[in-house]
């Protein structure tokens, strides 16, 4: 925020960044060549439902619009914290489709103006001992962090610090540790 | 630039914002140009250092004063942890660095923000709003984003600098009575020194009540700013409202139980108070009325939901 802002009292609704999603094809292959970690096919879109009819109408458009593209099956759910999640699925090996997929959402809600309700995307991994793992994008800051869970609250930080050090060169990685929030129970994963 | 948005900005209430603080600027001024005039040089500069300190002083440690005052603690994720996922979301949502999370334990549910800057920022909320109280999730989240609006607006910046005059004000007119602030009595055979005290008295005391009315009003405006933004950022206005109403106790005036029983406890009720009465205390309040906030509150939820986009 500018000094005019400050001085105002106004802070503008924060546009999200959709354009470092599509690092993510790469990513998955660079976490397949240098370890275990594999696409589950799942990935989600999580935004925040505003009041109104106006929103209603965006988010029923998505859906129709995801539904009319041939393949992916698409999950509608709310969490515990109001939040929305709208849940793909593809191919395991079909990263590009899926990535595709979410961007038609994020961009269906940003060309309807209702991009500042967005709060992040989800691909999740898996490796062959069941290890879960999470690639979360935040939109207004354009990068990306791991997730990966074991059980309530537990995280396994040493995995997620691992896949730091991997995906350094394929991803914008959020270097502020605090605002890597975990998202339990969050759908795909 | 104009952009098409669905967040209509509030013209009036940033002129009014403005004026007030332009008010406030010229006030200061004023009242320095009359203090140069009134005090003698060598006493001016100490008064001056004296009232930047205790400024200086509030603003940088207002978050462990506030915190302090208010019994909070903080805590950490593992201790609240929806606490915690809460502010996480609007934090990620809203693009700002996470404050402090602190709980203070009272019975009254409420919050508030303080901290210098949004890197130093706590956000507090009372063990009442989070238990206690019969408040949703969203209307909790409401009131955190409203908390969180008012970091990123840096209010606690804001209205110390504007209340600098005050205290200003206050001092000098303390120091005219007890010290003469260094008057040569001396020399004083004709009174003017006298006279001039007691001017620069008055002249303080004046200063001192306008500009409190003008901080007042400000600080009415920043929440005003402050609902707007967090009911913006959670794209949940009512839900803003509704908390509000709660908390103010609205909803308790809203008749529950039979009249002829509710009849003997009238008596502790503020509410029945004289119209004129009413409009004083508005014009001393820190907040704006919960009737003012809640009608903005609507109009946001109408151009929420609307079709119409304005640029």
């Amino acid at each position: 925020m500018g000094l005019l802002d400050t001085l105002l009292g106004r802070s503008k609704p924060v546009q999200p960044n959709l354009d470092q999603l599509f690092g993510l094809p790469s990513a998955a292959l660079t976490l397949e060549v240098n370890g275990t970690f594999r696409p589950t096919g799942y990935g989600s879109v999580c935004y925040r439902k505003a009041e109104g009819v106006a929103f209603s109408q965006v988010e029923s458009d998505v859906e129709e619009l995801l539904e009319g593209i041939d393949g992916p099956e698409v999950q509608v759910s709310k969490d515990k914290y109001g939040y929305t999640w709208l849940l793909c699925q593809r191919a395991q090996d079909d990263m590009t489709s899926l990535v595709n997929d979410l961007h038609a959402v994020n961009s269906a809600l940003q060309d309807n103006l209702f991009g500042p309700y967005l709060l992040c995307t989800l691909v999740s991994f898996q490796d062959d001992r069941g290890r879960k793992l999470a690639l979360i994008y935040l939109y207004k800051q354009g990068t990306f962090y791991p997730f990966a869970p074991l059980t309530e609250p537990q995280r396994d930080n040493t995995l997620e610090l691992q896949i730091k050090s991997q995906l350094g060169n394929d991803l914008r990685l959020e270097k502020d540790l605090s605002r890597w929030f975990p998202v339990w129970g969050a759908p795909g994963l | 630039m104009a952009t098409k948005t669905r967040f209509a900005p509030d013209r009036g209430l940033t002129s009014r914002m403005v004026l007030v603080m332009f008010l406030i600027g010229l006030l200061a001024v004023a009242f320095i140009a009359a203090l140069i005039a009134f005090v003698p040089t060598q006493s001016l500069p100490i008064v001056l250092i004296i009232a930047a300190l205790i400024l200086g002083a509030q603003f940088f440690f207002s978050d462990k004063i506030a915190t302090f005052a208010m019994g909070a603690r903080e805590v950490s994720p593992e201790q609240a942890p929806e606490l915690h996922a809460i502010v996480d979301r609007l934090c990620a949502m809203a693009n700002m660095p996470k404050p402090r999370v602190a709980i203070s334990d009272t019975p009254v549910p409420n919050a508030f923000a303080t901290g210098r800057n949004p890197n130093n920022a706590v956000i507090c909320v009372t063990t009442g709003l989070m238990r206690n109280s019969n408040l949703t999730k969203e209307e909790v989240e409401g009131v955190l984003a409203h908390e969180l609006s008012h970091v990123a607006h840096r209010d606690v910046l804001v209205i110390t600098i504007a209340s600098f005059l005050g205290i200003l004000a206050g001092m000098v007119a303390r120091m005219a009575f007890w010290f003469g602030l260094g008057g040569d009595r001396r020399n004083d055979r004709d009174g003017n020194a006298a006279m001039a005290q007691l001017v620069i008295m008055l002249v303080s005391i004046v200063t001192y009540a306008i500009s409190f009315l003008l901080v007042r009003a400000l600080s009415r405006y920043r929440e005003l700013a402050a609902d707007r933004a967090g009911a913006h950022l959670t794209g949940n206005p009512m839900a803003l409202a509704s908390a509000l109403q709660k908390i103010t106790g609205d909803m308790a005036k809203i008749p529950q139980q039979d009249l002829r029983a509710a009849e003997p406890y009238n008596a502790f009720y503020f509410a029945p108070a004289l119209a004129s009465k009413e409009s004083l205390m508005a014009l001393l309040a820190t907040h704006p009325s919960t009737e003012k906030r809640v009608e903005q509150l609507i109009k946001i939820s109408d151009q929420l939901g609307s079709n119409q986009i304005s640029r």
